[in-house]
């Protein structure tokens, strides 16, 4: 299987300013993650706020250049931002993000808003646009009559369906989804959630998906990375991951996902705040809030390393096939 | 860190009688928004010290109950019905008795702490302000019992951080220190709309286990509102299901979730994706929630429900008792034997 998506030891930084005369802070929101997607599947990222989620996924995108690190699409370095290939090669990767209606454009019709990539990309002939786009608007299940409404005349989980079919509009190669579901409801979430599977399966899409929700990206991801921090932590099979978690911060993010019938006695609960990338602590960036810290986790930070067959671990406590 | 024990002669009352004596009933409490009803009659009870976790999703009336039976809603809500607290009828009494009541007796935190927290004052000022109304605490005694309650919410440092403005805490932070301000009217009854929502997940457990804690050493009982049905699951004793302004499914946390009966809670549950075991297409409940302007005629659910027949249109179902503490509002729920179509796999 071919890697459609090599993404090959990037880091991102920004500077950020405190407050009003303080000096910039440097904060590292992506610090050498690497990441391969093979065609025609699923990498989930989880991680919290802070983690680098969303960083990584715009790179991966190229729409955010790494400091350091290169991301290569369908084997290829990513072109410059702004220049012919890179306008030519953003038909071929879309993304959809949280906000359905933040996406949209509020006075143009979905069907409208559907067929305006078609036209800025000359894709087909003129004449059929219109057809294409009402083949993309009913492959997410929305009707002709729900095409020509206005987004705000749609439901939540319609609008994501619009914004999902906009995406697809252009038969992309590569779809990054960044909490597509979040903020969806509980009844809708998983009908958007077999949506993308259905798509996935039947258009051979390559799929980032970032979430903070363990239970969507476990069901939508073949392989699965944790992030915190803005480093990976843990990575490994989607079936397996969350089932037998290594790293002591995938454990208590698996424990901490609230279960309908299980106690909570059984919780790992983590001392600490979440953690701040711009005061980022030295060694393993986990070590304050670790459970089982000892004093090498303060001054060295872990590589990831295969720990287990098929899986990658960042942590001194891991040891490669042994016990921990 | 390690947190005081819970001394003091108001907050720990280990005199409250035991049993399930009613501390607020809800009596077909009923709120319309121009015209548009959000809420259809509920009846609800919150016994003493007991967890009670409400959940369903965006507009349902989870939240609207309890902002209605505290007065906090606009001026533009209809309500009536009752929110009886201890024989007094909460709905249309002045406000000063509310003043009494909200704060006091029953504390409300909510989703988003930043911003139910002045940004321009110190926080040790804003919970000194809530012991000073409810309490009559002033001056040094103040400062003290508020530092001890930033400490029982486990915030380190506590003399030094009663002088932080909300920027300097991190959104955990904050909603720990509106916990302990709902904590200093000594509340009987603490409701906690949606506080994890806007949390990241190990944060959540934390606020989650912080509650659970301050509830087992003080006694205080708990409205837990939620969309997420695992974080009510594991917090509360019982659950009321809600959907489209009514409570469709009444039942101890651990029998909801073994069993659930209405066709809605079934759906919610079942369109959860596990966490473990093989991965299975997902059980989706099709459609939309309905438009509180235009709901479908009878059963709110009737239009997505697989149970649907002809009947369930003409009226909507009231709660029934299945069981000694079960209750459900669906008609087709035989309160015979179930039939084996509705019986759990």
């Amino acid at each position: 299987m071919t890697d459609l998506v090599q993404i090959r030891s990037v880091s991102r930084s920004y500077q950020m300013r405190r407050g009003f005369l303080s000096a910039p802070v440097v904060v590292r929101a992506v610090d050498d993650v690497s990441l391969t997607i093979p065609k025609g599947r699923t990498l989930g990222i989880v991680g919290e706020s802070g983690s680098g989620k969303s960083t990584t996924g715009r790179m991966a995108l190229g729409l955010e250049k790494p400091d350091g690190g290169e991301v290569r699409f369908a084997g290829e370095a990513m072109p410059a931002v702004g220049d012919a290939r890179w306008r030519a090669q953003r038909a071929r990767m879309q993304m959809i993000f949280q906000d359905p209606l933040g996406a949209l454009d509020r006075r143009l019709r979905i069907h409208s808003q559907i067929r305006e990539p078609l036209d800025i990309h000359k894709i087909g002939a003129k004449s059929d646009r219109n057809s294409h786009a009402l083949d993309a608007l009913r492959s997410v299940g929305l009707s002709e009559a729900q095409g020509q409404r206005y987004p705000h005349e749609l439901s939540g989980g319609q609008r994501q369906r619009a914004v999902l079919a906009r995406a697809l509009a252009t038969r992309p190669d590569f779809l990054v989804c960044d909490e597509p579901i979040s903020a969806l409801d509980v009844s809708i979430q998983a009908q958007v959630v077999n949506l993308l599977v259905d798509l996935q399966s039947d258009l051979g899409l390559t799929m980032l998906f970032i979430s903070h929700d363990l239970r969507a990206v476990r069901h939508v991801s073949h392989r699965i990375a944790v992030m915190y921090l803005g480093r990976i932590v843990e990575e490994g099979d989607g079936d397996t991951l969350f089932a037998d978690p290594l790293h002591p911060y995938s454990r208590a993010l698996v424990s901490a996902a609230p279960t309908p019938g299980r106690t909570r006695a059984d919780r790992i609960v983590l001392k600490g705040d979440p953690p701040n990338p711009a005061a980022r602590p030295s060694g393993c960036a986990f070590h304050p809030r670790c459970p089982m810290a000892i004093a090498r986790c303060r001054s060295e930070t872990p590589a990831l390393i295969d720990a287990r067959p098929n899986r990658r671990v960042a942590c001194h406590l891991v040891q490669p096939t042994g016990a921990v | 860190m390690t947190r005081p024990v819970l001394t003091h002669p108001v907050l720990s009352q280990p005199d409250r009688p035991p049993g399930p004596e009613a501390l607020i009933e809800l009596r077909d409490l009923r709120v319309s928004f121009d015209g548009a009803p959000a809420l259809h009659g509920v009846d609800f009870t919150v016994s003493r010290g007991e967890s009670v976790g409400m959940v369903g999703e965006s507009g349902c009336g989870k939240s609207v109950t309890w902002l209605a039976a505290l007065g906090l809603l606009p001026r533009k809500a209809v309500v009536t019905g009752q929110a009886l607290l201890a024989g007094r009828n909460l709905i249309g009494a002045p406000g000063a008795e509310l003043d009494d009541v909200r704060g006091g007796r029953v504390a409300m935190i909510f989703q988003d702490p930043a911003s139910a927290l002045n940004p321009v004052l110190r926080v040790g000022r804003q919970i000194m302000e809530a012991l000073a109304l409810h309490r009559g605490l002033t001056g040094a005694a103040a400062r003290a019992e508020a530092k001890r309650l930033l400490e029982i919410v486990g915030i380190p440092d506590a003399s030094q951080r009663l002088n932080a403005y909300p920027h300097e805490f991190s959104g955990g932070q904050n909603q720990r220190v509106m916990i302990a301000m709902a904590l200093a009217g000594d509340p009987d009854l603490l409701i906690a709309d949606e506080p994890t929502t806007a949390l990241d997940a190990t944060i959540q457990a934390q606020i989650l286990d912080l509650i659970a804690e301050i509830r087992r050493e003080t006694g205080m009982a708990l409205v837990l509102i939620s969309h997420d049905l695992g974080v009510v699951a594991e917090t509360c004793e019982r659950i009321c299901v809600m959907y489209s302004g009514r409570i469709v499914e009444s039942a101890p946390a651990s029998d909801l979730f073994a069993d659930p009966r209405h066709p809605y809670s079934r759906g919610l549950l079942a369109a959860l994706p596990p966490l473990d075991g093989p991965r299975q297409r997902l059980d989706p409940i099709p459609g939309v929630v309905p438009d509180p302007r235009s709901p479908p005629p009878g059963c709110a659910f009737g239009p997505r429900c697989r149970e649907f027949e002809a009947a369930c249109a003409e009226a909507p179902q009231g709660l029934r008792n299945i069981g000694a503490e079960r209750a459900v509002a669906c008609r087709r729920i035989n309160l015979a034997p179930l039939p084996r179509e509705l019986a759990p796999a």
